[in-house]
């Protein structure tokens, strides 16, 4: 189980107020509020088509809202870029496009880069340090089409690692990987909460919320609930989020605290590094 | 022959179809790789009224007034495409459609009509369709290659933002990247190599030059770098190719002539680059079905020596490892080529076992099953 939060003393990391995004006439967020303290993990839950993903990408200023506001550590995104870093869905690019591992996560210094210079041995230098820490030093010079799914999503992780940032926005990094990239997600997310940065993170699977993070917001084109998860993960608000699969839902529970249990045991004792590591 | 391939005129038209084949071979790389192939096609069709017009409006027919006018019509075109396929709910390819049969067909109407004039002026037009390289000029050479060296600065100095463009938009505009200028940018530069190559390769064909090369030199390297550099200098090569063949062989049109060249180059790519080629593919799995088979035998001697240690090993006949696979009669090939692997041995004529060095192996195999079944959980 996770820490429990502590009172956000560097203010609001991520301020989104009133905000709405329609694609045509569908709304797909209505009139949403999300206020996230500095220095917490946070899971955004929600059904499919609750517009988890519009919500980062309003966030990161992807999606242009019809209405409302975004601040980033108190200032509109334009204005902060450089503290924010994005790990897009793993499905949204052509991984057979002809490019290193390295390649990739060079491109996570090309924002301070800035125009017209070209990446060199520093940016190199930063790339392989944080293929490292996601246990892909080894895979470096890999043609990305020749990786897994899992190793794919590492270097997805690693390019925003690059950016150094504040507050880091992933989509769905969690979908789909293998046990050990599962394992170096969570390392890395306690790593950076550890570091007093702000990771939000679309993620789909219930269970695991409990044990991953520590603070949830749940919607549904509306937000539900947003909050600590020990206060606000709980039957009734899941139930408004998720509407009539509540049988469903509190079955998956009562299994999820068997999950859980289950879990912890076998995570590795504090200060073995697992394997990857090494 | 010889002498007249390398006269005067033939060097100045070789100059010149290699400079349009390294422009459009080595910016088509990027519409290749954002899966806007047809983005050519669109292009050089839409081109066509445009050269009609600067020719109605002007009455000249230089080159570079012609071109000028097929760049504008081509960047409207283009324009037209980003406007129809983001305002509305008609998707990218469709727009690219509609753009590339309205224009080449507007073109056409214009063509017809302008021939049916009584002066003879406007002769020679219709040779855009198909091109013809032997109009090049020494001064149009200089102007293709001096257009085609800015084309290359610039994207040079835009490299790693072309790139992050191509591979991940969303995450450019992340990092505060203009990225929809560098779309038109990009697609800009895409629309003046093509209008380099109009007069010499033709509307109908020029599409090719965008694909084709790069296409080709996907297959050799898996480095964005190398590609556009090796596409460039496919497109170069099937340039001098066609452009020497149309200009020596009489009544011979440039366009399908260099679409020729760069045709060969594709096929010899596909079937014979290392990796991604279709040969190197077949032999690759070739060699994975038969170390697959030479394991499976490996494995089943393992498993009947297993069942009565710690006797003497004695070796058991082919017809008993036969028994435990499915077997297709090629155990006892596939049990030679395992001794001259040193992973069996033969202790009569037709009594196997396995060796310490086939254990090993055996053993590694069950362990490598064993950790990927637990990672791919």
């Amino acid at each position: 189980m996770s820490k429990p939060p502590e009172t956000p003393s560097k203010g609001l990391a991520i301020d989104v107020s009133d905000v709405t995004v329609a694609y045509h006439d569908r709304p797909v967020l209505w009139d949403v509020d999300l206020e996230v303290p500095a220095g917490v993990l946070l899971a955004i839950a929600g059904p499919n088509g609750a517009g988890k993903t519009t919500l980062i990408k309003t966030i990161l200023g992807l999606v242009k809202p019809a209405a409302g506001r975004v601040l980033i550590h108190g200032a509109p995104y334009r204005e902060q870029r450089a503290l924010t870093a994005y790990v897009p869905q793993r499905g949204s690019v052509d991984w057979d496009f002809p490019t290193q591992a390295l390649d990739v996560v060079m491109m996570g210094t090309y924002g301070k880069l800035g125009w017209l210079r070209r990446p060199g041995a520093k940016q190199k230098e930063i790339a392989t340090h944080c293929l490292e820490r996601l246990g892909m030093a080894d895979y470096r010079h890999r043609q990305i089409s020749q990786l897994s799914g899992g190793q794919q999503q590492r270097v997805f992780l690693a390019r925003a690692l690059a950016q150094d940032a504040q507050v880091y926005l992933m989509d769905e990094p969690f979908q789909g990987v293998d046990a050990t990239t599962e394992r170096a997600i969570i390392d890395l997310l306690r790593d950076l909460r550890s570091q007093g940065r702000t990771v939000v993170v679309v993620h789909h699977d219930l269970q695991t919320i409990p044990e991953y993070f520590d603070w949830v917001t749940l919607i549904n084109v509306r937000r539900i609930a947003s909050g600590p998860v020990s206060t606000t993960f709980n039957q009734e608000n899941l139930r408004r989020t998720y509407g009539g699969r509540v049988a469903f839902l509190s079955s998956r529970e009562n299994g999820c605290a068997e999950k859980a249990t289950a879990l912890s045991d076998v995570q590795t004792p504090p200060g073995e590094k697992p394997g990857w590591m090494a | 022959m010889l002498a007249s391939v390398f006269n005067h005129t033939t060097i100045t038209i070789a100059t010149g179809a290699a400079v349009l084949g390294a422009v459009s071979g080595a910016l088509g790389s990027f519409a290749v790789l954002r899966r806007q192939s047809l983005i050519g096609d669109a292009i050089s069709h839409a081109a066509l009224p445009g050269i009609v017009m600067a020719f109605i409006l002007t009455g000249s027919k230089s080159p570079l007034v012609l071109m000028l006018g097929a760049g504008v019509a081509g960047l409207t075109g283009m324009l037209v495409v980003m406007l129809i396929s983001s305002s509305n709910r008609v998707k990218y390819d469709s727009a690219l459609g509609i753009v590339l049969s309205v224009f080449f067909g507007f073109g056409l109407v214009l063509l017809t009509w302008i021939q049916k004039r009584p002066e003879a002026a406007q002769a020679g037009l219709d040779r855009f369709l198909f091109g013809q390289a032997a109009a090049l000029l020494r001064r149009d050479v200089w102007a293709l290659a001096t257009i085609a060296a800015v084309s290359f600065i610039v994207l040079a100095m835009l490299w790693k933002e072309f790139k992050i463009l191509a591979f991940d938009r969303d995450y450019g505009v992340s990092l505060g990247l203009p990225m929809r200028r560098l779309d038109v940018l990009l697609t800009g530069l895409i629309t003046v190599a093509i209008v380099l190559g109009l007069q010499t390769v033709g509307v109908v064909l020029m599409s090719a030059m965008i694909i084709a090369p790069a296409s080709a030199a996907r297959q050799w390297t898996n480095r964005l770098g190398r590609m556009v550099l090796l596409a460039g200098v496919f497109g170069a090569i099937a340039g001098v190719i066609g452009a020497v063949a149309s200009s020596t062989i009489p009544r011979l049109p440039t366009g399908p002539s260099i679409v020729l060249a760069v045709g060969v180059i594709v096929i010899i790519s596909l079937a014979l680059a290392p990796g991604r080629g279709l040969i190197s593919e077949t032999l690759r799995r070739r060699k994975n079905h038969k170390k697959l088979r030479l394991d499976a035998v490996l494995t089943d001697l393992y498993e009947l020596e297993s069942q009565h240690t710690p006797e003497t090993p004695h070796g058991h006949t082919a017809k008993a490892i036969q028994a435990m696979s499915f077997g297709e009669g090629e155990v006892l090939k596939n049990l030679l080529e395992l001794e001259s692997r040193g992973l069996v041995a033969r202790f009569s004529t037709n009594h196997w076992a396995i060796t310490e060095k086939g254990r090993h192996r055996v053993e590694r195999l069950v362990q490598q099953l064993d950790s990927s079944a637990g990672a791919a959980h």
